[in-house]
């Protein structure tokens, strides 16, 4: 049994990560609240965003948390445009349809990237990443940290947004009531599209947020289904709530599970946890009632 | 042949059925009425297997089947309709049948034979090779019909099977019924149309609110005034009363 | 099947068993043609068509879409690798075996699923969950020697299923695609497979009329599982080197997925269809790739091709490239 203090470093590196996933999730059951539509793409486009990341530092000099209103912007017009060219004209069919289309986009977007940037991982060095923060007997990297703090800002505004301004008010109806939204005037179509932009969004901001620690390379798209996915049907389809506590609990999973396991075996605690909530309570901790 | 007592089923704190009892005798077709919202998809459901009871019985020519599986209960021999109609869409008529006439046979000539001899009992002989998909209502109900019909069941619950038709299509629904009825097949319909329920049913239970108000043959139900009250509402019977000589 | 798609079927089976002698006369004739290298391709086509047919059959009849098929490749591929390396066993009889556990793994993750009513969407992402648990146990567990693979001895006779000539190999995988096409059209002829069809039609109403339809899922899954491990046991067999990537990456999921997507889910012949479509692209890729030198790197491209491809069926042409042959059916049911 290792260390308590190796144990407290593990679970606060998690929750730090965690913060992310938050951000991750939170787009992610955004687009399936609204839209009922279960974004399979969602890992691929962060693995696309952070590659922007990653470019803007590279080729302009843009160090990534400077980026961030620029690549949150730049996601929130990929995202708007992919729904209206693409995923907005065949939504209404089947669910396994549009999870069937999102596939398709997932797979082309990952070997896009494989093709354009090839296999390997790419990383961001930042002046500052080698700062250390000592929390307890953890010691943190700084960048973590205030990714993570942003990360929650984000969230916050987000929520905000959601709880108090027009288009908030109006993505609260379309989700709640689709039929009646557009008897009172809604504009449906527009409110999906920018739901699945900020959706989208939500993902440029985590990709600025994750380079400083973390790598990009063709491949992370998968990871990230898995952790996205997992994070909202365990903290329930459709909850914000549930996506705040379930990106925490997965940070927290996926860290201990490195700890303790490995480096590979750590990997299957998401898979299992997702495997276990979709068999034990497929509604999640947090979502309605099937 | 059926024998339901005091069967209860809530949904979040609704009773939707409140303990209703109710008989089938063998080779009867009784009828269940009553106003919207009164709980009779419910009571069918958990009569049928699609809800479990929370309270009560449901006896099948004695053995007690109360919240079997549908599919149980189907091998038994009770096969429900449903109100609205769920055809397999993407396959044929004669499809459609078969694979329901493969639950007293697993040779795909009986089958198939089956299905056409039942296709044209209820009157699609001509329509077999249409998709599910493109059936009409009267159709649709049809295939209903004949599909659960192709199960060999002795007890047969349709839910509002001329829910949708027009005054041609019910009396020749009816008629069909009848000669289900008389081939040896018990039958128990929840309906509004009152014109089926008057020219079908030898009995007739009334319920209202989850609770059967009202047992009797269709002429003694018409001139319950609790009966009236429940579809007319309260004061309904008297005021009626009152214009009657 | 009518008489004019047998026919049809039987000519095509003979020239399927004619296709690598003539190709080899050809090259002999002085055709500028690659014969060994033609007879692969179509060893590829018949075997993804086996594989295929294997997701077809839970997917495409019963309408249990799975993302995860991969799962019962890399089974098969495992078992067939671990039986033969570690333990010594002849591949004849190791095949089988690994097919059979397949089966098991089917039935397990069936049994799971379905017994927790997953459907649609969520029984899609379950199995992928699961190909995953697979790969990171595969890359975990000692006695699969992790990342390393396993290798197999390679010992060129029949007696060990390796051969010298690809003719043989090319065989094999015919004779597993006809099995295939067999297993599929007797579905589409016996109680079972109506009853799929039904559940898959509308699972609710299929229950309402005496169909045990968790007892039918598990069935179906099972007899995927076996299939989708004997294709696995017979890639190994060629390659004779497995790993956690090539057993249980996610690219062979998309491909057992997309070649009976693309070819027509739910139809016989549709996974053969699909696999021609594929392999054809597959070849034009590599084409282009041989002519223009910035793209070194092929698979990435067809992988674009085929997840544009998906899209693109999907949205206009659902039923895949069989409906364009046989009659053409109207859907007009729309599922709100």
């Amino acid at each position: 049994m290792p260390d308590p203090a190796i144990i407290l470093a593990g679970v606060l590196n998690g929750l730090l990560a965690g913060g992310i996933y938050v951000l991750v999730a939170v787009g992610l059951t955004l687009i399936y609240g609204v839209l009922h539509i279960i974004n399979f793409a969602h890992g691929s486009l962060l693995m696309l965003a952070m590659y922007g990341v990653f470019f803007l530092w590279r080729l302009l000099g843009i160090d990534p948390y400077v980026a961030l209103p620029i690549v949150i912007a730049g996601s929130f017009a990929f995202g708007y445009v992919l729904y209206r060219g693409l995923i907005g004209r065949f939504s209404h069919g089947r669910d396994e349809n549009i999870l069937l289309i999102t596939l398709g986009l997932a797979i082309v977007f990952d070997n896009v990237a494989l093709l354009l940037f090839t296999g390997d991982t790419q990383t961001i060095d930042v002046t500052y990443a080698g700062t250390i923060v000592q929390v307890g007997a953890a010691f943190l990297p700084l960048p973590k940290i205030i990714s993570f703090l942003a990360a929650i800002l984000l969230c916050g505004v987000l929520g905000l947004v959601m709880a108090r301004s027009q288009l908030g008010k109006a993505i609260r109806a379309v989700a709640h009531e689709r039929q009646g939204a557009r008897l009172v005037g809604i504009d449906v179509e527009q409110v999906f599209a920018i739901s699945y932009g900020i959706g989208i969004a939500c993902l440029g901001a985590a990709a600025c947020l994750l380079m400083p620690t973390f790598y990009v390379s063709p491949t992370s798209g998968h990871a990230f289904v898995l952790i996205a996915f997992t994070t909202v049907v365990l903290g329930g389809m459709g909850s914000f709530v549930g996506a705040a506590v379930g990106g925490l609990i997965i940070g927290v999973t996926e860290s201990l599970g490195g700890l303790l396991l490995g480096e590979q075996l750590g990997q299957i605690g998401i898979s299992l946890i997702f495997i276990l909530i979709l068999l034990l309570r497929p509604t999640g901790l947090f979502g309605a009632g099937r | 042949m059926l024998e339901v007592r005091n069967l209860s089923k809530a949904f979040s704190g609704l009773k939707a059925v409140d303990g209703a009892s109710l008989d089938v005798r063998a080779g009867e077709i009784v009828a269940l009425i009553g106003p919207n919202g009164a709980g009779k998809t419910t009571l069918f459901a958990a009569i049928a297997g699609f809800q479990r009871p929370d309270a009560g019985t449901v006896r099948f020519d004695g053995a007690d089947i109360t919240g079997l599986a549908p599919h149980r209960i189907c091998a038994a021999g009770m096969v429900r309709t449903f109100q609205i109609t769920q055809p397999f869409a993407k396959i044929s008529v004669r499809e459609n049948i078969m694979v329901c006439a493969y639950a007293r046979t697993a040779d795909r000539t009986a089958a198939s034979g089956r299905a056409e001899a039942i296709a044209r009992q209820v009157g699609m002989g001509r329509q077999l090779d249409q998709l599910g998909a493109d059936l009409t209502v009267a159709g649709r109900k049809r295939l209903e019909l004949a599909r659960a019909l192709a199960t060999g069941p002795r007890l047969l619950l349709l839910d509002e099977v001329m829910a949708g038709l027009n005054p041609t299509e019910i009396t020749e629904i009816v008629d069909v019924i009848r000669t289900i009825r008389t081939s040896g097949v018990t039958i128990l319909l929840i309906e509004h149309v009152m014109q089926a329920v008057t020219s079908l049913a030898e009995r007739v239970y009334v319920l209202n609110q989850g609770r059967v108000i009202a047992e009797g043959t269709p002429a003694a139900i018409a001139a319950d005034p609790g009966v009236v009250e429940a579809y007319l509402g309260h004061g309904a019977a008297a005021r009626l009363g009152g214009q009657h000589a | 099947m009518s008489r004019r798609g047998l026919g049809f079927a039987m000519g095509g089976l003979v020239l399927a068993i004619l296709y690598p002698l003539l190709v080899r006369a050809a090259g002999a004739a002085g055709l500028p043609i690659a014969p060994n290298y033609l007879i692969n391709v179509g060893m590829l086509v018949c075997f993804t068509a086996f594989i295929g047919q294997s997701w077809n059959i839970a997917g495409g009849f019963a309408g249990l879409m799975s993302f995860g098929h991969v799962v019962f490749f890399g089974t098969g591929a495992y078992g067939m690798a671990i039986l033969q390396a570690t333990y010594g066993w002849n591949p004849w009889l190791a095949w089988p075996v690994a097919a059979a556990l397949g089966g098991g793994v089917g039935w397990l993750i069936g049994a799971l699923a379905f017994r927790a009513g997953l459907r649609g969407s969520y029984f899609a992402l379950i199995t992928l969950a699961f190909a995953e648990v697979f790969r990171i146990l595969a890359n975990s567990v000692p006695f699969t020697r992790g990342g390393l693979g396993l290798l197999i001895k390679a010992d060129t006779r029949p007696a060990n299923l390796q051969f010298r000539d690809p003719i043989w190999l090319y065989y094999l995988a015919l004779l597993l695609c006809v099995a295939a096409l067999l297993i599929a059209w007797q579905l589409t002829r016996t109680r079972f497979g109506a009853r799929l069809v039904a559940i898959r039609e509308n699972e609710d109403a299929a229950r309402a009329l005496g169909i045990d339809v968790y007892t039918e899922k598990v069935k179906v899954l099972a007899l995927s599982g076996a299939m989708g491990a004997a294709g696995g046991a017979f890639y190994i067999q060629k390659y004779l080197y497995v790993d956690p990537w090539i057993a249980f990456g996610v690219d062979k999921s998309v491909e057992m997925l997309l070649v009976s997507m693309v070819g027509g889910a739910g139809t016989i012949f549709g996974p053969l269809i699909g696999a021609g479509a594929l392999t054809a692209i597959n070849e034009v890729t590599r084409m282009l790739a041989s002519v223009v030198p910035a793209l070194k790197n092929v698979q990435p491209l067809s992988l674009i091709v085929y997840g544009a491809m998906l899209v693109l069926i999907v949205a206009r042409l659902p039923d895949g490239l069989a409906s364009l042959f046989g009659r053409r059916r109207r859907r007009e049911v729309e599922r709100a």
